[in-house]
């Protein structure tokens, strides 16, 4: 058995500011299923929010202004108070980060360089050209690097220890040992991400299986609005790589099989550029009437950069160029790129206050996989950044004050014991005859056609039905080699279950959901209803196994509901 | 509409035989194991290996996460060539029989996937991090475009470690630093908010350190990032000589 003051889950951004904020005062243990720089932050391309005022354009910028535009942005579901406190504290986060190394962009003044970013009234999008996820890591990564943060990476989290009171630590998995190893500790942080991989199409990375989510819920921990899931309009086709939002904003356009600027039909003042979710459902309904272009990976939708011209592609666009180039093997100069919508970003995940705090004491979440809320029904691009490196500061605040002046003696029987199911648990997934292969495929797919960027109760049943189907299957889930060691079949068979737990939170909270709001759009409810709905989802698993669905009103501070027109 | 091209060409069957070993069974000889796979076009290396792992043989190792060359998870050896599989396409390598073997001068934990910990250590070990005395309250440290733009090139690396396995000096010197961990000082160096100082680089000033590089390029080429290590250790030693050169003219006092 291992033992620290704190044990962190994820080596993405929100777990790495955590630690660093940490590592001075307690014993700090870091752990990841791949090396933090492996983590999935690493692919954030755009940029991060903050009102600094840089920008020529952006003087009269504040962070007030921050926070409407991303309570507009929301769609009137985000909780205000924590969008403020998230605004405020941006531009320290981002001096911050500048401090430690981070190489943002700059202007000709030697200001951090801001860029204009959907849904936001002034450019305050930081960013180092298109990998500020990769700059941003690596300054954590290196600021963890000089303050000796003890690192366990190629380690799993398997399940979480709460005697019902008090998270008492985490049941862990040395990944090249193969051994089970319970970890001890007053407070423990999840920073696990989001859950892409439980759609079929999705540009988060293969290791998106968002199990800290699923782990907290099978652990008693409400989830939070997890119908609220973001879709891309434009991942590249086969691979579902992101193609930047740029490629709009430097002058591409979207067509169908017909050659025609589809968009001009739907938002006929700002076309390509409306908003991320009605840009997606543009696509999707052109693709369901039957406009869009046939493949044997699918249907979909060109994406045409050829009038921009070489020259300007290769200046602009020089990313979208070589991912083209080394993903679908075409060149946008001369061919327009096959693009679908697909999942993005999870606005939904663990159910925490703005300190990070959830109803059980000792356990804090931070990053994608929580929900504070501040991304409401739709988030805005730059500010998942944000959230990460705000809360993840925020949630270690909370834990020193939890854990300063006081003793705490652990459960050390109750870990010991766990651990001993864990290892039970394990021998039987190399017995079953199911692949976890297979269940992931299925699962993405029924996820993908059934609780996609348009929904309706029937298809929402399906899903819930095709899932529990599934479930019943995992019981019986195997994999093929019996080594626990580097066995990544057997990694998947643990954490497919709780991939299917998220997948069913996402589809009951949208099946009960009956109206439209930001990504999640009913057909059958096509209006937002302020009335009834303005309020957070909280699915909480039931004693006899099956979820509960109760509701929790959003909080408003300054700015009552109003229509969002762009 | 035209439909891309490059997307339609029919399938075809290649032959994978990929490296296998398990550190933890050493009396087991390492061995080769053969898998045919449909290969649409388009497809990468590590697509290839991630269906050979969920159809054929779920007991095969090898690291991967973004699958879109930015993480560094997946560099190895593809018919010999030092790449990112998953920026690799099968088709590309230019024969039907595909060999996949793990980075080089490395210790080979299981199949594809090797021992970064000494790899890690190394970057370590060369301080990689901004060191900076004083800062300014409530703004940024400024920083000329100009001033951006040297480091550009070796804030682009993603530390896959491709470099470290196609250079020729690890198997002669294993102490070596590498061309990974010496880019990384020279981004900091070459940084004007970091405030080391000169004799700061002594720790490297030798045949572990950038005396050790034989400038054969390998690095460059190997890079899947357009970054040139070569650059940044020739670029160090210049450093290191000019600071010599200055401290016998009596320019810099000898710090401690
Ligand atoms: C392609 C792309 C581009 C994006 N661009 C932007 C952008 O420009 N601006 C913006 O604001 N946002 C962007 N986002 C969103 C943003 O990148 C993410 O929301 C954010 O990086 C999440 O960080 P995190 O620290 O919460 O999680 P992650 O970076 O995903 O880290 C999760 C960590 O948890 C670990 N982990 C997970 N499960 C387990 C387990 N069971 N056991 C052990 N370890 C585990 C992982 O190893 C990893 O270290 C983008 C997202 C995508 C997909
Ligand atoms: S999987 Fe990330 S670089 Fe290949």
């Amino acid at each position: 058995m291992l033992h620290h003051d704190i044990i962190i889950i994820g080596g993405g951004l929100a777990g790495l500011r955590a630690a660093v904020g940490l590592c001075e005062r307690y014993d700090v243990g870091l752990l990841s299923k791949v090396h933090p720089l492996r983590s999935h932050s690493i692919a954030a391309q755009g940029g991060i929010n903050a009102a600094l005022g840089n920008n020529p354009e952006g003087r009269d910028d504040s962070w007030e202004k921050h926070a409407f535009d991303t309570i507009k942005g929301s769609d009137y579901l985000a909780d205000q108070d924590a969008v403020e406190f998230m605004c405020r504290d941006a531009p320290s986060i981002i001096y911050e980060m500048e401090h430690w190394g981070c190489p943002f962009s700059r202007f000709p003044d030697g200001s951090i360089a801001q860029r204009p970013f959907g849904g936001a009234g002034f450019p305050r999008t930081c960013y180092s050209a298109d990998l500020t996820g990769h700059v941003l890591l690596n300054t954590l990564y290196e600021r963890a690097v000089s303050l000796g943060v003890k690192v366990y990476d190629e380690w799993y989290l398997l399940a979480l220890a709460s005697n019902g009171e008090r998270c008492q630590g985490i049941i862990a998995f040395d990944f090249r040992k193969g051994e089970v190893v319970p970890v001890q500790a007053p407070a423990t942080l999840f920073a696990t991400g989001g859950y892409g991989r439980v759609f079929r199409h999705t540009t988060n990375a293969l290791i998106n299986y968002g199990s800290g989510i699923g782990i907290a819920y099978k652990a008693g921990v409400p989830i939070k609005d997890m119908e609220c899931v973001q879709f891309h309009p434009t991942g590249l086709i086969g691979t579902y790589i992101l193609i930047t939002e740029a490629a709009r904003g430097e002058g591409g356009w979207l067509t169908n099989n017909r050659g025609e600027r589809f968009m001009q039909r739907y938002a006929p003042k700002v076309a390509e550029l409306a908003p991320r979710d009605i840009v997606a459902r543009s696509m999707q309904t052109e693709i369901d009437e039957g406009r869009g272009l046939e493949h044997p990976l699918g249907k979909y939708i060109n994406l045409d950069l050829r009038h921009l011209g070489e020259k300007e592609i290769q200046k602009k666009l020089p990313g979208v160029k070589s991912l083209c180039k080394d993903f679908v093997g075409i060149d946008p100069v001369f061919e327009p790129i096959p693009v679908m919508p697909c999942e993005h970003y999870s606005m939904g995940g663990i159910d925490t206050n703005q300190h990070g705090e959830t109803v059980l004491p000792g356990f804090y979440a931070a990053g994608e996989c929580g929900c504070v809320s501040v991304h409401g029904a739709n988030r805005l691009g730059g500010n998942s950044l944000l959230d990460t490196l705000v809360f993840g500061k925020a949630a270690a605040l909370a834990m020193h004050e939890y854990l300063q002046g006081k003793s705490f003696t652990g459960d050390t029987a109750l870990l010991t014991s766990l651990g001993k199911t864990w290892e039970r648990k394990l021998e039987n997934l190399a017995k079953g005859e199911e692949r976890p292969a297979h269940l992931i495929t299925k699962m993405g797919h029924t996820m993908s056609e059934n609780v996609g960027i348009f929904r309706e109760k029937h298809k929402l049943q399906q899903a819930l039905d095709d899932l529990a189907v599934l479930k019943e299957r995992y019981r019986r889930v195997g994999v093929s080699s019996p080594n626990r060691h580097l066995n990544y079949a057997l990694m998947k068979a643990v954490e497919i279950e709780y991939m299917l737990d998220i997948a069913s939170a996402i589809a009951l909270g949208a099946l009960r959901r009956e109206e439209s709001r930001g990504a999640h759009y009913r057909r059958d409810f096509p209006l937002r209803n302020d009335k009834d709905w303005l309020k957070h989802t909280l699915v909480t698993l039931g004693k006899d196994g099956t979820p509960g669905v109760s509701y929790r009103n959003v909080t408003i501070t300054n700015h009552p509901p109003r229509e969002r027109i762009y | 509409m035209t439909t891309p091209m490059a997307l339609l060409k029919a399938d075809s069957t290649y032959t994978f035989k990929i490296f296998r070993y398990d550190s933890k069974t050493p009396e087991k000889e390492p061995s080769f194991s053969t898998y045919q796979v449909d290969v649409v076009p388009g497809m990468s290396v590590l697509s290839a290996l991630l269906a050979i792992r969920d159809e054929m043989d779920g007991g095969l190792s090898f690291r991967c996460s973004c699958r879109s060359a930015v993480c560094g998870s997946c560099a190895m050896a593809m018919n010999g060539k030092i790449e990112l599989a998953c920026r690799t396409q099968v088709a590309s390598l230019g024969s039907d029989l595909i060999i996949l073997e793990p980075l080089p001068n490395f210790e080979i934990i299981k199949d594809l996937v090797v021992d970064m910990i000494p790899f890690w250590a190394k970057y370590d070990q060369i301080k990689p991090w901004l060191i900076r005395k004083t800062l300014p309250v409530g703004t940024e440290i400024r920083q000329s475009e100009e001033e951006r733009n040297r480091i550009d090139q070796f804030v682009h690396c993603i530390l896959c470690a491709a470099c470290y396995g196609a250079c020729p000096v690890p198997s002669r010197d294993p102490e070596y630093l590498g061309p990974a961990a010496l880019a990384k000082l020279e981004r900091f160096v070459l940084d004007s908010r970091d405030e080391r100082s000169p004799s700061a680089l002594e720790a490297v000033n030798n045949e572990k350190g950038v005396w050790g590089c034989d400038t054969l390029f390998k690095c460059i080429e190997a890079c899947p990032k357009d970054v040139r290590p070569t650059d940044a250790i020739v670029g160090l030693r210049k450093s290191l000589v000019k600071h010599k050169f200055k401290k016998l003219l009596g320019m810099v006092k000898d710090e401690d």
